[in-house]
This record gives C-alpha cells, structure tokens and sequence, in this order.
C-alpha cells in the first residue's frame, strides 16, 4: 500500500479496510467517523475551558501531578505483566501436567475474582504474608548460622512495603493473567507445520519455540497487547483505593478538599481519554502494518 | 544389495487413538536410491515417511537411521533429524524470516556454523534450486513452487544425507508442479538418498529405483519402477494403477 491519508487512517477505525475501489460520497459520508469529530470536539471543548476557566486551571494543574504515577504504575506493571503473561502462556499449553495446572490454576484464579478485590486481596494480604514469609526464611537461616544472609531477609517489614509498590504488583498478577491468555491464542494460532519444518530441521523444542514459534506469536498478538495495555492504563485508576497517588486518587482529593466535582471528574476523565485514545490510534497503525506485512 | 541399509523400518505398527495408519510395515532404503512410495490416500504413506525422522512414533516397531535406533532421546533424535532433510507438501517456510534467514538459520543454531560461512551455503543452495534472486524476499511474496523450491534450498544446506519428501507437489497449482518435480529430479541424479511419497507417477517412473506400493497400512508391492507400473502382481495394484492412469 502506498500513501495512506489522515481520514483514511480515521475511517480505518470505525470501518474495515478501505478498498482499492473508489468509494461515493454517500458511502463516504456513511463511513465516516462522526463520532471521532464529536469526541474531538469535546476534547477540544474542555481544554479550552482549561484555559479559559480558573477554576479549570487550578484543578487541572493539580491534578495532573498525578499523570506521572499513573504512567510509572502503568509501564511497571505492563513490563512484569508481559513476564507473568508469557510464562503462564506457555505454561497453559505445556505437556507438563504440573505446569500446565499452575498455570491454569493462576488464570482461572484471576478471571473468576473482582480485579477491586483482587487489588485490596493482594495488596493487603498477598504481600504482607509474601513479606512474613521472607521474615521466616530470615530466621531459619539464623538458625542455620547465616548471619549475613539472614539480617537483610528479616529487616523486611511488611508493613512499611510502598503502596505504589504493592499497587504495581496487584496489576502486574491480574494483568498477567489476562496477557497469559493472549499469549497462549498466539502461539496457538502459529500453523503446526512451523512446529514440524523446524524439529524436522533438528532444533530442540526450545529453540524451535524461541526462534521459529514465539516472534510469530508475538507478532500476531501485538494487537491485543497493545488493547491490554490501553485496559491496563485505565484499570490503574482502581489503585486509589490503596491511596497511591495517581491522576483519580488526586482528582479525588481535590474534589473532596475544593468540592468542586464537576471540575475534578471532568478533567480527570478526559486525562484519561486524551491519552487512550493517543494510544489506540497507535494501536491501529500497528494492526495496519502487520496485516499489510502478512500479504 | 550389498550396501548397509540407511533407514530401516522394522515391522512398525501406528495407530491414532483407534484408526490403525500402519499395519506392521518393513522396508530398507539403501544409500544412493531414491524410493517412491504410492498409494491412495488414507494408505498410511505419509504416515511411514513421517515415522522414519519421528515427526510421527510408532506405536511399536523399530526404526534405524544409519544403524542408531530412534528412540526417546531427544538429543540424538535432533542430531540424526538434523541430517534427514525434510520437505512438506505445506511448505512450512518460516514467514517471519526472509529466503537467505530460512536456509540460513538451522545451520546456524543447530550446526553452529560461522554466519559467513552458512549464508555461502544457504546462496549455493538457492543457486542450485534457481531462486536465488529471491535471496531478499519473503516466503508470502513467493509462488507455491517458488516457496517449495526455497523448502528444499534449507533442507538442503544442511548437507543430509537423506531426503524426504512427503508430497511436495500435492499443494501446488499444476503449472507450477514441473519447477518442482526438475529440482527432485536433479536431486535424484546426484545420488542422494530420498524417500518420496507422492501422486506424480511421471516422476516416480523417471527418477525412482524402487516404487513402493501401499495400501491399508500395509506395502503391497514393492519392486522397480518397470515391475510395478508395467507388470504389477497384485490385484489391489493394477486396480490402483488404472484407477490413476486411465486418464
């Protein structure tokens, strides 16, 4: 495909992929993203109220501390959420009846829980238990006579663990459930026959996996990882309730100290939408380039 | 023949779940000769030639490939496979990689050779199968017979002593069969050593020393290409032959 103008990439969102034939107005008309135009305009609307209005000034100078917060939660836990994803991944698929059943166990555990409570569970009880565990370890190699190795393992305090620390592993493990399933649909989707070309060639399983199996894999999934992504950068919104301070967790302060409402959940939401909707342009540009890649 | 066998089939049994493919089968391929194997579908053929470098285990039975026993061990399993070059009626090119990176990469990871080194190879390769201008593209850029070509270049490159081809014509468009079947042919007079399953009788009569006829996951027939296409013995044979050569 040769030059691609903005509205194509525009209707390319609400539409499926442009044809080679030209198109009527009316069907132009038809598929145009009017609804992109309007959110835009809304867009376009708050900012300028952003400027215009003091009241949105001030609120939106203070709430946008929070972005940082929300953007270092987010790449944390997406980083270790691909980690998580990959392994339970391949080990949803493995022949290994003890890693295949983990894995499962971890996915199925994840999916069938409120990813709130989930966050409250590990966060509050997950991690301190994590930390007692490692206080035991400590002590147990006291007792064995490891000093050295003992006293750092038993200085840990579970309950002194960063919020924003706990916050990023509760998102890592619910994420990495969810990454776990597209992994496994990724690698699923590669043909056998890639499997069979590269044993036949006398590649171990592994080294068929890295270098045959898992870029295809990835490449077909990229995608739904970048969807994820997009979820996941919301779904950091619901570490408020642990009181780390990102973009809803100011907003909410600021709300609560100003009352004014209005101006805080506005500009919040639309923080949020400028950056998702950023992102999924992104996200489109990507799907675009592998499905052209794959002609 | 005097010569030691350098695959030998010792009365394999397959079954999937209940379907029997094979029905005890014993066959030696001698170095140097190109043997065919015939048959309708469904007759377990491609199930034999994918038991000889394990792609599928028998259920029981023995097989040898220069004289070691396939078994469970994985890493003589890859050594020996790894000097059994296979060809795929579905080609299986690895799309993410372009032709040179598809010859080049099995040397390179299984055999450990320099990177210069196995790309001269991978080119000498693509020069013998003719598709070396396509050294840069990628396998969905290519024709059927010019993928198929490029699977035989990356059999090929790491030097094997045996070939097999389970049918490499069977998923291609008919004008495109010939480029192919030339290249097996070359192959074939060269002296290497390959098993062939496959419907082309054309080739099998000009290239093959011995045609293999099965049926039902048993050989019925096994005898040079004049025995078995001009004179076959048994009933089950002619009947196939003038089912498939009739028009």
């Amino acid at each position: 495909m040769s030059q691609t103008t903005f509205s194509d990439t525009l209707s390319d969102i609400s539409s499926p992929p442009a044809t080679l034939v030209k198109r009527s107005l009316k069907e132009r008309l038809d598929s145009f993203p009017w609804w992109f135009v309007a959110l835009i305009l809304i867009l376009v609307a708050t900012y300028t109220a952003i400027i215009l209005e003091p009241t949105y000034a001030e609120a939106f100078a203070f709430i946008k501390a929070g972005l940082g917060v929300t953007v270092k939660v987010t790449l944390w836990a997406f980083g270790i959420a691909i980690l998580l994803g990959l392994i339970a991944g391949m080990g949803r698929i493995s022949r290994n009846i003890v890693s295949r059943n983990l894995a499962t166990l971890y996915v199925e555990f994840v999916r069938g829980v409120p990813m709130l409570v989930l966050i409250f569970f590990i966060a509050l009880v997950a991690v301190p238990v994590f930390v007692t565990g490692i206080n035991n370890i400590g002590n147990w190699l006291e007792s064995l006579g490891w000093q050295a190795a003992a006293v750092p393992l038993q200085k840990l305090d579970g309950k002194s663990v960063d919020m924003t620390v706990r916050a990023v592993v509760a998102l890592s493990i619910t994420y990495g459930a969810f990454l776990a399933e597209i992994f496994r649909a990724g690698i699923q989707s590669v043909d056998k026959g890639q499997m069979e070309a590269a044993r036949s060639q006398g590649m171990s399983h592994i080294q068929a996996m890295y270098y045959i199996i898992m870029p295809q894999a990835i490449r077909n999934v990229l995608p739904a990882l970048g969807n994820d992504f997009i979820a996941l950068l919301k779904d950091s919104s619901l570490v408020s309730v642990l009181a780390v301070r990102e973009i809803t967790q100011i907003a909410k302060l600021y709300g609560a100290r100003t009352f004014r409402f209005p101006e805080a959940y506005t500009i919040t939401a639309i923080l949020y939408l400028t950056i998702t909707l950023v992102l999924s342009l992104l996200v489109k540009l990507v799907e675009r380039r592998t499905r052209q890649d794959e002609r | 023949m005097n010569a030691k066998p350098v695959i030998e089939v010792k009365n394999i049994f397959k079954h999937f779940d209940k379907v029997a493919a094979l029905n005890g089968v014993s066959l030696n391929v001698y170095p140097g000769k190109v043997v065919v194997i015939i048959g309708p579908s469904g007759s377990g053929k491609s199930t034999l030639l994918r038991c000889m470098n394990h792609m599928e285990v028998e259920s029981s039975g023995e097989i040898y490939v220069n004289g070691k026993l396939l078994n469970g061990d994985q890493k003589r399993l890859n050594y020996i496979r790894s000097e059994m070059g296979m060809v795929f009626q579905s080609f299986n090119l690895y799309p993410h990689l372009n032709v040179l990176e598809n010859v080049v990469l099995a040397q390179r990871i299984v055999r450990k050779i320099p990177r210069k080194e196995a790309v001269e190879v991978a080119m000498e390769q693509l020069i013998k199968v003719g598709i070396v201008d396509k050294a840069n593209a990628f396998p969905s850029q290519l024709s059927g017979g010019q993928q198929q070509r490029v699977a035989i270049a990356r059999a090929l490159a790491m030097k094997p002593k045996i070939m097999l081809f389970d049918e490499p014509t069977s998923a291609l468009d008919p004008e495109m069969i010939k480029e192919v079947l030339d290249v097996m042919l070359m192959l074939a007079q060269e002296g290497i050593t390959m098993v062939v399953v496959t419907h082309e009788m054309g080739f099998a009569r000009a290239a093959a020393d011995e045609v293999v006829f099965m049926d039902q996951g048993l050989i019925i027939e096994h005898g040079t290409p004049s025995q078995l296409f001009d004179s076959p013995v048994h009933p089950r044979t002619q009947q196939f032959l003038s089912q498939i050569l009739s028009h």
